[in-house]
Protein backbone atom coordinates (compact mmCIF):
# COMPACT_ATOMS: atom_id res chain seq x y z
CA UNK A 1 0.00 0.00 0.00
CA UNK A 2 1.27 3.18 -0.51
CA UNK A 3 2.17 5.62 2.51
CA UNK A 4 1.34 9.38 2.79
CA UNK A 5 3.47 11.33 5.35
CA UNK A 6 3.02 14.96 6.11
CA UNK A 7 6.08 16.96 7.68
CA UNK A 8 7.02 20.51 9.03
CA UNK A 9 9.92 22.37 8.59
CA UNK A 10 10.13 23.83 12.33
CA UNK A 11 12.88 26.11 14.71
CA UNK A 12 15.32 23.60 15.74
CA UNK A 13 13.79 22.00 19.31
CA UNK A 14 17.00 23.59 20.82
CA UNK A 15 16.54 26.81 20.15
CA UNK A 16 15.20 29.82 22.61
CA UNK A 17 12.69 31.55 20.35
CA UNK A 18 12.66 34.98 21.23
CA UNK A 19 9.59 37.44 20.30
CA UNK A 20 9.98 40.34 18.11
CA UNK A 21 10.40 43.44 19.01
CA UNK A 22 7.24 44.77 16.99
CA UNK A 23 5.10 41.72 18.72
CA UNK A 24 4.44 40.58 15.48
CA UNK A 25 6.29 37.24 15.85
CA UNK A 26 8.53 34.75 16.38
CA UNK A 27 12.46 36.09 15.39
CA UNK A 28 13.18 33.55 12.67
CA UNK A 29 16.06 35.04 11.11
CA UNK A 30 19.58 33.11 11.81
CA UNK A 31 17.62 30.65 13.44
CA UNK A 32 18.11 27.10 13.22
CA UNK A 33 15.68 25.07 11.24
CA UNK A 34 14.95 21.20 10.96
CA UNK A 35 12.44 18.64 11.10
CA UNK A 36 9.21 18.76 13.40
CA UNK A 37 10.38 15.66 15.73
CA UNK A 38 7.06 14.43 15.67
CA UNK A 39 7.30 14.11 11.69
CA UNK A 40 10.26 12.13 11.87
CA UNK A 41 9.23 9.87 14.06
CA UNK A 42 6.62 9.69 11.18
CA UNK A 43 8.87 8.81 8.47
CA UNK A 44 10.62 6.36 10.40
CA UNK A 45 7.10 4.76 11.00
CA UNK A 46 6.46 4.97 7.24
CA UNK A 47 9.91 3.58 5.90
CA UNK A 48 9.97 0.57 8.39
CA UNK A 49 6.71 -0.16 6.64
CA UNK A 50 8.28 -0.57 3.98
CA UNK A 51 11.15 -2.49 5.10
CA UNK A 52 8.50 -4.82 6.50
CA UNK A 53 7.00 -5.21 2.86
CA UNK A 54 3.90 -2.98 4.35
CA UNK A 55 4.14 -0.10 2.58
CA UNK A 56 4.77 -0.40 -1.47
CA UNK A 57 5.87 3.25 -1.75
CA UNK A 58 6.69 6.51 0.85
CA UNK A 59 5.45 9.58 -0.63
CA UNK A 60 6.63 12.99 1.87
CA UNK A 61 4.33 16.04 1.70
CA UNK A 62 4.73 19.29 3.04
CA UNK A 63 3.73 23.14 2.98
CA UNK A 64 6.15 25.60 3.38
CA UNK A 65 8.92 28.31 1.92
CA UNK A 66 11.37 26.63 -0.90
CA UNK A 67 13.46 26.15 2.30
CA UNK A 68 11.30 23.27 3.19
CA UNK A 69 12.88 21.57 0.77
CA UNK A 70 15.78 20.62 2.54
CA UNK A 71 13.03 19.12 5.30
CA UNK A 72 12.09 17.28 2.08
CA UNK A 73 15.25 15.76 1.17
CA UNK A 74 15.84 15.05 5.19
CA UNK A 75 12.90 12.81 5.13
CA UNK A 76 13.67 10.93 1.31
CA UNK A 77 17.10 10.38 3.13
CA UNK A 78 15.72 8.49 6.16
CA UNK A 79 14.04 6.11 2.57
CA UNK A 80 11.21 7.85 1.79
CA UNK A 81 10.42 7.66 -2.01
CA UNK A 82 9.73 10.70 -3.45
CA UNK A 83 8.44 14.60 -2.44
CA UNK A 84 6.01 17.60 -2.79
CA UNK A 85 6.26 20.60 -1.76
CA UNK A 86 3.36 22.83 -1.67
CA UNK A 87 5.22 26.10 -1.78
CA UNK A 88 3.58 28.62 0.54
CA UNK A 89 5.67 31.53 1.89
CA UNK A 90 3.13 32.43 4.80
CA UNK A 91 2.40 30.75 7.85
CA UNK A 92 -1.32 28.80 7.32
CA UNK A 93 -3.53 27.60 10.00
CA UNK A 94 -4.24 24.27 10.26
CA UNK A 95 -7.44 23.79 8.56
CA UNK A 96 -5.61 25.14 5.21
CA UNK A 97 -2.87 22.83 5.63
CA UNK A 98 -5.10 20.06 6.03
CA UNK A 99 -7.36 20.75 2.80
CA UNK A 100 -3.90 21.12 1.00
CA UNK A 101 -3.60 17.60 2.21
CA UNK A 102 -6.96 16.68 1.59
CA UNK A 103 -6.44 17.87 -2.34
CA UNK A 104 -2.84 15.25 -2.18
CA UNK A 105 -4.85 12.43 -0.49
CA UNK A 106 -7.46 12.91 -3.32
CA UNK A 107 -4.41 12.40 -6.06
CA UNK A 108 -2.32 10.48 -4.18
CA UNK A 109 -5.17 7.42 -2.99
CA UNK A 110 -2.51 6.67 -0.09
CA UNK A 111 -4.21 3.87 2.26
CA UNK A 112 -2.15 5.16 5.24
CA UNK A 113 -1.38 8.62 5.95
CA UNK A 114 1.15 9.41 9.13
CA UNK A 115 1.45 12.77 10.96
CA UNK A 116 3.55 14.21 13.82
CA UNK A 117 0.84 14.99 16.89
CA UNK A 118 1.87 18.43 16.72
CA UNK A 119 4.13 20.86 15.51
CA UNK A 120 6.53 22.43 18.05
CA UNK A 121 6.49 25.81 16.84
CA UNK A 122 2.50 26.36 16.38
CA UNK A 123 1.65 23.59 19.34
CA UNK A 124 -1.58 22.87 17.32
CA UNK A 125 -2.71 19.25 17.45
CA UNK A 126 -4.97 19.39 14.77
CA UNK A 127 -3.70 18.85 11.30
CA UNK A 128 -4.60 14.77 11.57
CA UNK A 129 -7.19 14.89 12.85
CA UNK A 130 -8.85 17.78 10.89
CA UNK A 131 -7.56 15.93 7.42
CA UNK A 132 -8.97 12.82 8.75
CA UNK A 133 -12.26 14.63 9.22
CA UNK A 134 -11.93 16.45 5.40
CA UNK A 135 -11.39 12.73 3.80
CA UNK A 136 -13.80 11.05 5.94
CA UNK A 137 -10.97 8.43 6.96
CA UNK A 138 -10.50 6.70 10.51
CA UNK A 139 -7.87 8.33 12.90
CA UNK A 140 -5.46 6.92 15.94
CA UNK A 141 -3.76 9.74 17.29
CA UNK A 142 -1.29 10.06 19.42
CA UNK A 143 0.47 6.52 18.51
CA UNK A 144 2.77 4.30 19.92
CA UNK A 145 2.06 1.54 18.70
CA UNK A 146 0.67 0.38 15.07
CA UNK A 147 0.24 -2.72 13.63
CA UNK A 148 -1.66 -4.29 10.64
CA UNK A 149 -3.90 -6.99 10.30
CA UNK A 150 -5.45 -7.42 6.54
CA UNK A 151 -7.26 -4.44 5.61
CA UNK A 152 -7.35 -3.41 10.03
CA UNK A 153 -5.33 -0.96 11.34
CA UNK A 154 -4.46 -1.29 15.19
CA UNK A 155 -3.44 1.59 16.86
CA UNK A 156 -2.11 2.07 20.70
CA UNK A 157 -2.59 5.37 21.58
CA UNK A 158 -1.32 7.09 24.40
CA UNK A 159 -4.15 8.61 26.36
CA UNK A 160 -3.88 10.79 29.45
CA UNK A 161 -5.27 7.77 31.48
CA UNK A 162 -3.01 4.48 30.21
CA UNK A 163 -3.14 3.11 26.69
CA UNK A 164 -5.97 2.51 24.64
CA UNK A 165 -6.02 0.70 21.75
CA UNK A 166 -8.21 1.30 18.66
CA UNK A 167 -9.03 -1.31 15.19
CA UNK A 168 -9.13 1.79 11.96
CA UNK A 169 -10.73 0.68 8.72
CA UNK A 170 -8.37 1.98 5.75
CA UNK A 171 -8.04 4.04 4.29
CA UNK A 172 -6.77 6.11 7.49
CA UNK A 173 -4.83 8.36 9.90
CA UNK A 174 -2.13 7.84 12.40
CA UNK A 175 -0.59 10.58 14.22
CA UNK A 176 2.37 10.06 15.88
CA UNK A 177 3.54 10.25 19.55
CA UNK A 178 6.94 10.42 21.07
CA UNK A 179 7.09 6.49 21.70
CA UNK A 180 6.04 4.83 18.91
CA UNK A 181 9.95 4.15 17.45
CA UNK A 182 13.53 6.23 17.58
CA UNK A 183 13.84 7.87 14.47
CA UNK A 184 17.37 6.77 12.81
CA UNK A 185 20.11 8.92 11.18
CA UNK A 186 20.36 9.02 7.59
CA UNK A 187 23.86 7.68 6.41
CA UNK A 188 26.21 9.77 3.88
CA UNK A 189 25.57 7.45 0.94
CA UNK A 190 21.71 8.06 2.04
CA UNK A 191 22.13 11.29 1.94
CA UNK A 192 24.15 11.60 -1.30
CA UNK A 193 21.22 9.31 -3.10
CA UNK A 194 18.22 11.37 -1.47
CA UNK A 195 19.18 14.05 -3.40
CA UNK A 196 18.27 12.38 -6.63
CA UNK A 197 14.70 11.53 -5.92
CA UNK A 198 12.14 13.33 -7.41
CA UNK A 199 10.78 16.33 -5.85
CA UNK A 200 7.99 17.90 -7.40
CA UNK A 201 6.86 21.98 -6.05
CA UNK A 202 3.40 22.54 -6.28
CA UNK A 203 0.87 26.05 -4.99
CA UNK A 204 -2.15 26.09 -3.56
CA UNK A 205 -3.74 27.47 -6.38
CA UNK A 206 -2.47 24.14 -8.25
CA UNK A 207 -4.16 22.22 -5.99
CA UNK A 208 -7.77 24.27 -6.20
CA UNK A 209 -7.38 25.43 -2.06
CA UNK A 210 -8.50 28.28 -0.70
CA UNK A 211 -6.34 29.28 2.30
CA UNK A 212 -7.98 31.63 3.46
CA UNK A 213 -8.41 31.65 7.80
CA UNK A 214 -10.83 32.57 10.05
CA UNK A 215 -8.25 33.33 13.09
CA UNK A 216 -5.98 36.56 13.04
CA UNK A 217 -2.83 36.66 15.34
CA UNK A 218 -3.29 40.12 17.02
CA UNK A 219 0.20 39.88 18.67
CA UNK A 220 2.76 37.75 19.92
CA UNK A 221 4.25 38.69 23.80
CA UNK A 222 7.25 36.85 25.45
CA UNK A 223 5.43 34.97 28.94
CA UNK A 224 5.66 36.25 32.16
CA UNK A 225 9.31 35.20 33.51
CA UNK A 226 9.89 33.39 36.46
CA UNK A 227 12.96 34.23 38.37
CA UNK A 228 15.04 32.09 40.46
CA UNK A 229 14.29 31.75 44.34
CA UNK A 230 16.86 30.65 46.58
CA UNK A 231 19.09 27.49 47.39
CA UNK A 232 18.21 26.61 50.65
CA UNK A 233 21.62 24.38 52.15
CA UNK A 234 19.22 21.89 53.89
CA UNK A 235 16.05 19.70 53.71
CA UNK A 236 15.00 20.99 57.02
CA UNK A 237 15.53 24.33 55.84
CA UNK A 238 13.16 23.28 53.23
CA UNK A 239 10.81 22.12 55.08
CA UNK A 240 10.66 25.08 57.13
CA UNK A 241 10.26 27.95 54.03
CA UNK A 242 7.43 25.54 52.26
CA UNK A 243 5.55 25.37 55.48
CA UNK A 244 6.15 29.39 57.31
CA UNK A 245 7.14 31.38 53.75
CA UNK A 246 5.33 29.46 51.28
CA UNK A 247 2.80 28.03 53.25
CA UNK A 248 2.03 25.05 51.01
CA UNK A 249 2.06 22.30 53.17
CA UNK B 1 -25.19 34.26 22.54
CA UNK B 2 -24.98 29.83 23.93
CA UNK B 3 -21.78 28.01 24.22
CA UNK B 4 -21.63 24.28 23.93
CA UNK B 5 -18.96 22.52 26.11
CA UNK B 6 -18.21 18.57 24.99
CA UNK B 7 -17.58 17.31 28.85
CA UNK B 8 -14.27 14.65 29.27
CA UNK B 9 -15.00 12.28 31.58
CA UNK B 10 -13.05 8.58 32.65
CA UNK B 11 -13.03 5.26 34.03
CA UNK B 12 -12.10 5.41 37.83
CA UNK B 13 -10.83 2.47 39.16
CA UNK B 14 -13.87 0.74 40.11
CA UNK B 15 -14.88 1.07 36.68
CA UNK B 16 -17.22 3.75 37.52
CA UNK B 17 -17.70 6.72 34.48
CA UNK B 18 -16.43 10.15 36.59
CA UNK B 19 -16.41 13.80 34.96
CA UNK B 20 -13.04 14.90 34.53
CA UNK B 21 -12.17 17.53 36.47
CA UNK B 22 -11.38 19.62 33.06
CA UNK B 23 -14.21 19.79 32.47
CA UNK B 24 -15.14 22.73 35.18
CA UNK B 25 -11.83 24.76 33.79
CA UNK B 26 -13.70 24.52 30.88
CA UNK B 27 -17.28 25.27 31.72
CA UNK B 28 -15.03 28.51 33.74
CA UNK B 29 -13.25 29.59 30.06
CA UNK B 30 -17.31 29.42 28.95
CA UNK B 31 -18.57 31.82 31.53
CA UNK B 32 -15.47 34.17 30.88
CA UNK B 33 -17.04 34.25 27.36
CA UNK B 34 -20.56 34.84 28.76
CA UNK B 35 -23.75 33.66 27.32
CA UNK B 36 -25.63 30.45 28.25
CA UNK B 37 -24.03 27.41 28.94
CA UNK B 38 -25.16 23.38 27.33
CA UNK B 39 -22.60 20.94 28.46
CA UNK B 40 -22.95 17.85 26.22
CA UNK B 41 -21.93 14.18 27.50
CA UNK B 42 -21.66 11.54 24.88
CA UNK B 43 -21.00 8.13 25.71
CA UNK B 44 -22.57 4.64 26.74
CA UNK B 45 -24.19 4.39 30.09
CA UNK B 46 -23.38 8.05 30.70
CA UNK B 47 -26.21 8.72 32.82
CA UNK B 48 -24.11 9.40 36.56
CA UNK B 49 -21.90 11.63 34.42
CA UNK B 50 -24.54 13.62 32.65
CA UNK B 51 -26.22 14.08 36.36
CA UNK B 52 -22.75 15.51 37.57
CA UNK B 53 -22.53 17.74 34.49
CA UNK B 54 -26.04 18.91 35.43
CA UNK B 55 -24.71 20.02 39.05
CA UNK B 56 -22.10 22.27 37.77
CA UNK B 57 -22.46 25.82 38.72
CA UNK B 58 -23.61 27.92 35.55
CA UNK B 59 -24.35 25.09 33.15
CA UNK B 60 -28.18 25.98 31.88
CA UNK B 61 -29.05 22.45 29.65
CA UNK B 62 -26.64 19.30 29.78
CA UNK B 63 -27.69 17.26 26.68
CA UNK B 64 -26.58 13.23 26.54
CA UNK B 65 -26.53 10.86 23.80
CA UNK B 66 -26.15 7.77 25.69
CA UNK B 67 -25.07 5.70 22.58
CA UNK B 68 -23.48 1.98 21.98
CA UNK B 69 -21.73 4.35 18.89
CA UNK B 70 -20.52 6.98 21.42
CA UNK B 71 -18.69 4.59 23.89
CA UNK B 72 -15.37 5.66 24.26
CA UNK B 73 -15.84 8.80 22.86
CA UNK B 74 -14.01 7.61 19.33
CA UNK B 75 -14.06 10.64 17.62
CA UNK B 76 -15.15 8.70 13.99
CA UNK B 77 -19.15 8.84 15.79
CA UNK B 78 -18.65 11.95 18.12
CA UNK B 79 -17.40 14.50 16.20
CA UNK B 80 -20.61 14.34 13.59
CA UNK B 81 -22.81 14.49 16.50
CA UNK B 82 -21.69 17.31 17.88
CA UNK B 83 -21.44 19.00 14.14
CA UNK B 84 -25.16 18.17 13.61
CA UNK B 85 -25.88 19.89 17.06
CA UNK B 86 -24.33 22.66 15.62
CA UNK B 87 -25.54 23.06 12.60
CA UNK B 88 -28.99 22.03 13.60
CA UNK B 89 -28.86 25.47 15.75
CA UNK B 90 -26.47 27.25 13.71
CA UNK B 91 -28.94 30.54 15.18
CA UNK B 92 -27.73 28.87 18.87
CA UNK B 93 -24.45 28.17 19.30
CA UNK B 94 -21.80 30.70 19.14
CA UNK B 95 -19.03 28.51 20.48
CA UNK B 96 -17.77 25.15 20.85
CA UNK B 97 -15.71 24.55 23.92
CA UNK B 98 -13.85 21.25 25.10
CA UNK B 99 -11.23 20.04 27.08
CA UNK B 100 -7.54 20.19 25.97
CA UNK B 101 -7.36 16.71 27.13
CA UNK B 102 -6.41 13.67 24.86
CA UNK B 103 -10.27 13.03 24.60
CA UNK B 104 -10.35 16.70 23.54
CA UNK B 105 -7.58 17.27 21.57
CA UNK B 106 -9.03 13.77 19.53
CA UNK B 107 -12.63 15.19 19.00
CA UNK B 108 -12.38 18.53 18.72
CA UNK B 109 -10.54 19.00 15.11
CA UNK B 110 -12.45 17.13 13.45
CA UNK B 111 -15.72 18.77 14.79
CA UNK B 112 -13.38 22.06 13.23
CA UNK B 113 -12.69 20.68 9.95
CA UNK B 114 -16.14 19.37 9.59
CA UNK B 115 -17.71 23.00 10.08
CA UNK B 116 -15.15 24.47 7.97
CA UNK B 117 -13.70 26.85 10.62
CA UNK B 118 -10.28 27.17 12.31
CA UNK B 119 -9.69 25.80 15.95
CA UNK B 120 -8.08 27.73 18.45
CA UNK B 121 -5.98 25.64 20.42
CA UNK B 122 -4.93 25.65 24.33
CA UNK B 123 -6.46 28.91 25.44
CA UNK B 124 -5.15 29.89 28.47
CA UNK B 125 -7.52 33.51 28.79
CA UNK B 126 -10.28 34.92 27.40
CA UNK B 127 -10.02 38.35 26.74
CA UNK B 128 -13.23 38.97 24.84
CA UNK B 129 -15.79 36.76 22.86
CA UNK B 130 -13.92 36.56 20.17
CA UNK B 131 -10.04 36.90 21.39
CA UNK B 132 -8.03 34.75 23.20
CA UNK B 133 -4.86 33.90 24.10
CA UNK B 134 -2.53 30.73 23.94
CA UNK B 135 0.55 29.39 24.00
CA UNK B 136 3.14 28.42 21.11
CA UNK B 137 6.23 27.63 20.80
CA UNK B 138 6.28 25.15 24.18
CA UNK B 139 5.06 28.10 26.29
CA UNK B 140 8.33 30.49 25.15
CA UNK B 141 5.60 33.29 23.41
CA UNK B 142 1.89 33.93 24.10
CA UNK B 143 -0.22 34.96 21.22
CA UNK B 144 -3.06 36.79 21.29
CA UNK B 145 -5.81 35.40 18.80
CA UNK B 146 -8.90 36.60 16.97
CA UNK B 147 -11.37 34.91 15.50
CA UNK B 148 -14.18 36.09 12.64
CA UNK B 149 -15.52 32.02 12.64
CA UNK B 150 -19.22 32.44 12.72
CA UNK B 151 -19.08 29.42 15.15
CA UNK B 152 -15.81 29.49 17.22
CA UNK B 153 -13.82 26.03 18.17
CA UNK B 154 -11.67 26.47 21.16
CA UNK B 155 -9.71 23.50 22.96
CA UNK B 156 -9.14 24.88 26.66
CA UNK B 157 -5.56 24.55 28.83
CA UNK B 158 -7.33 23.64 32.10
CA UNK B 159 -4.24 25.27 34.26
CA UNK B 160 -5.50 28.85 32.30
CA UNK B 161 -8.97 28.47 34.29
CA UNK B 162 -9.55 28.36 38.00
CA UNK B 163 -12.30 25.13 37.85
CA UNK B 164 -15.83 26.50 38.81
CA UNK B 165 -17.58 24.51 41.57
CA UNK B 166 -18.81 21.45 40.95
CA UNK B 167 -22.26 21.72 43.03
CA UNK B 168 -24.93 24.14 42.88
CA UNK B 169 -26.12 24.26 39.79
CA UNK B 170 -29.58 22.35 38.27
CA UNK B 171 -29.51 22.28 34.80
CA UNK B 172 -31.77 20.35 33.08
CA UNK B 173 -30.85 17.05 31.15
CA UNK B 174 -32.30 16.48 27.71
CA UNK B 175 -31.60 13.11 25.91
CA UNK B 176 -30.91 13.15 22.33
CA UNK B 177 -31.96 10.54 20.48
CA UNK B 178 -29.20 10.81 17.25
CA UNK B 179 -26.67 7.80 16.96
CA UNK B 180 -23.95 8.48 14.92
CA UNK B 181 -21.94 5.18 13.60
CA UNK B 182 -19.62 6.32 11.20
CA UNK B 183 -19.04 2.26 11.22
CA UNK B 184 -15.25 3.01 10.09
CA UNK B 185 -13.51 2.59 13.83
CA UNK B 186 -13.86 0.40 17.08
CA UNK B 187 -12.36 -0.20 20.78
CA UNK B 188 -10.41 -2.89 21.24
CA UNK B 189 -8.53 -2.68 24.39
CA UNK B 190 -7.52 -0.54 27.61
CA UNK B 191 -5.26 -0.35 29.90
CA UNK B 192 -5.07 1.94 32.91
CA UNK B 193 -3.03 2.88 35.40
CA UNK B 194 -4.15 2.15 38.37
CA UNK B 195 -3.18 4.92 41.29
CA UNK B 196 -4.95 5.66 44.24
CA UNK B 197 -3.17 8.95 44.16
CA UNK B 198 -4.49 12.30 43.36
CA UNK B 199 -4.52 12.37 39.51
CA UNK B 200 -1.91 14.42 37.97
CA UNK B 201 -3.54 17.67 36.66
CA UNK B 202 -6.02 18.24 39.36
CA UNK B 203 -3.19 17.54 42.12
CA UNK B 204 -3.06 20.47 44.60
CA UNK B 205 1.05 19.12 44.85
CA UNK B 206 2.80 17.05 42.20
CA UNK B 207 5.79 15.34 43.11
CA UNK B 208 8.11 14.51 39.71
CA UNK B 209 10.99 12.53 38.90
CA UNK B 210 13.66 12.37 36.19
CA UNK B 211 16.32 10.79 34.71
CA UNK B 212 17.98 11.13 38.18
CA UNK B 213 15.85 8.44 39.62
CA UNK B 214 18.40 6.45 37.54
CA UNK B 215 15.32 3.76 37.02
CA UNK B 216 11.73 2.97 37.93
CA UNK B 217 12.04 0.61 41.25
CA UNK B 218 13.41 3.87 42.71
CA UNK B 219 10.19 5.89 42.08
CA UNK B 220 9.12 4.40 45.12
CA UNK B 221 11.43 6.82 47.49
CA UNK B 222 8.94 9.59 45.47
CA UNK B 223 5.96 7.51 45.90
CA UNK B 224 6.58 7.53 49.63
CA UNK B 225 7.09 11.36 49.73
CA UNK B 226 3.70 11.75 47.72
CA UNK B 227 1.57 9.65 49.76
CA UNK B 228 2.81 11.91 53.20
CA UNK B 229 1.47 14.87 50.94
CA UNK B 230 -1.16 13.69 48.99
CA UNK B 231 0.43 14.62 45.85
CA UNK B 232 0.18 13.28 42.53
CA UNK B 233 3.24 11.74 40.76
CA UNK B 234 5.13 12.87 37.53
CA UNK B 235 8.03 12.65 35.44
CA UNK B 236 10.21 14.03 32.98
CA UNK B 237 9.94 12.52 29.15
CA UNK B 238 13.72 11.63 29.80
CA UNK B 239 11.94 8.99 32.38
CA UNK B 240 9.13 8.13 30.42
CA UNK B 241 11.25 7.35 27.61
CA UNK B 242 14.12 5.21 29.34
CA UNK B 243 10.94 3.24 30.42
CA UNK B 244 10.76 3.98 34.30
CA UNK B 245 7.14 4.89 34.36
CA UNK B 246 4.12 4.88 31.82
CA UNK B 247 3.44 7.59 29.28
CA UNK B 248 0.57 8.84 31.25
CA UNK B 249 2.75 10.62 34.01
CA UNK B 250 4.86 13.01 31.44
CA UNK B 251 4.80 16.18 32.21
CA UNK B 252 5.73 18.81 29.35
CA UNK B 253 4.74 20.04 26.30
CA UNK B 254 3.71 17.15 24.81
CA UNK B 255 2.30 15.27 28.02
CA UNK B 256 0.27 16.86 30.72
CA UNK B 257 0.34 20.45 32.16
CA UNK B 258 0.14 21.09 35.47
CA UNK B 259 -0.22 23.97 37.63
CA UNK B 260 -0.38 22.99 41.13
CA UNK B 261 0.14 24.76 44.53
CA UNK B 262 3.82 22.80 45.18
CA UNK B 263 5.69 20.97 41.81
CA UNK B 264 8.77 19.09 43.53
CA UNK B 265 10.99 18.26 40.58
CA UNK B 266 13.43 15.96 41.65
CA UNK B 267 16.26 14.68 39.35
CA UNK B 268 15.20 16.66 36.49
CA UNK B 269 17.65 19.00 34.52
CA UNK B 270 14.32 21.49 33.37
CA UNK B 271 14.50 21.29 29.83
CA UNK B 272 12.15 23.77 28.13
CA UNK B 273 10.07 21.36 26.98
CA UNK B 274 9.52 20.00 30.88
CA UNK B 275 9.25 23.79 31.64
CA UNK B 276 6.33 23.86 29.27
CA UNK B 277 4.49 21.71 31.36
CA UNK B 278 5.07 23.09 34.55
CA UNK B 279 5.73 26.58 35.05
CA UNK B 280 2.85 27.19 35.85
CA UNK B 281 3.25 25.95 39.48
CA UNK B 282 2.92 28.65 42.52
CA UNK B 283 5.71 26.82 44.03
CA UNK B 284 8.05 25.43 42.39
CA UNK B 285 10.98 23.15 44.52
CA UNK B 286 13.72 21.40 42.80
CA UNK B 287 16.42 18.62 44.02
CA UNK B 288 19.39 18.21 41.93
CA UNK B 289 22.93 17.67 42.29
CA UNK B 290 24.05 19.61 39.41
CA UNK B 291 23.74 22.44 41.02
CA UNK B 292 23.92 24.33 37.42
CA UNK B 293 20.92 21.95 36.41
CA UNK B 294 18.43 24.74 34.09
CA UNK B 295 15.32 23.89 36.77
CA UNK B 296 16.93 25.90 39.19
CA UNK B 297 16.17 29.13 36.95
CA UNK B 298 12.53 28.68 37.73
CA UNK B 299 12.65 27.02 41.25
CA UNK B 300 11.54 29.48 44.35
CA UNK B 301 13.66 26.69 46.33
CA UNK B 302 16.68 24.67 45.12
CA UNK B 303 18.15 22.35 46.92
CA UNK B 304 21.71 21.55 45.51
CA UNK B 305 21.79 17.19 46.99
CA UNK B 306 21.63 13.90 46.41
CA UNK B 307 18.09 13.40 45.35
CA UNK B 308 18.32 9.09 47.23
CA UNK B 309 19.62 11.53 50.59
CA UNK B 310 17.55 14.63 50.14
CA UNK B 311 13.65 12.84 49.27
CA UNK B 312 13.60 10.08 52.20
CA UNK B 313 14.78 12.52 54.63
CA UNK B 314 12.19 15.20 53.46
CA UNK B 315 9.61 12.84 53.52
CA UNK B 316 10.28 11.78 57.47
CA UNK B 317 10.69 15.25 58.61
CA UNK B 318 7.05 15.76 56.94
Amino acid sequence: MKVLVAVKRVVDFNVKVRVKADQSGIDLANVKMALNPFCEIAVEEAVRLKEQGIASEVVVVSVGPVAAQEQLRTALALGADRAILIEHNEELSALAIAKLFKAVVDREQPQLVILGKQAIDSDNNQTGQMLAALSGFAQGTFASKVTLAGDTLNVTREIDSGMQTVALRLPAIVTTDLRLNEPRYASLPNIMKAKKKPLETLTPADLGVNTASTVTVLKVEAPATRSAGIKVKSVAELVEKLKNEAKVI
Amino acid sequence: MTILVIADYATDSQGNKVLASATLNTVAAASRIGGDIHVLVAGAFVGAVAEAAAAIEGVSKVLVADNPAYAHQLPENVAPLVTGLVIEQLAIYSHVLACATSNGKNILPRVAAALDVDQISEIITVESADTFKRPIYAGNAIATVQSSAAVKVISVRATGFDPVAAVGGSAIIEALATAHDAGISSFVSEELAKSDRPELTAAKIVVSGGRGMQNGDNFKYLYALADKLGAGVGASRAAVDAGFVPNDMQVGQTGKIVAPQLYIAVGISGAIQHLAGMKDSKIIVAINKDEEAPIFQVADYGLVADLFEAVPELEQAL
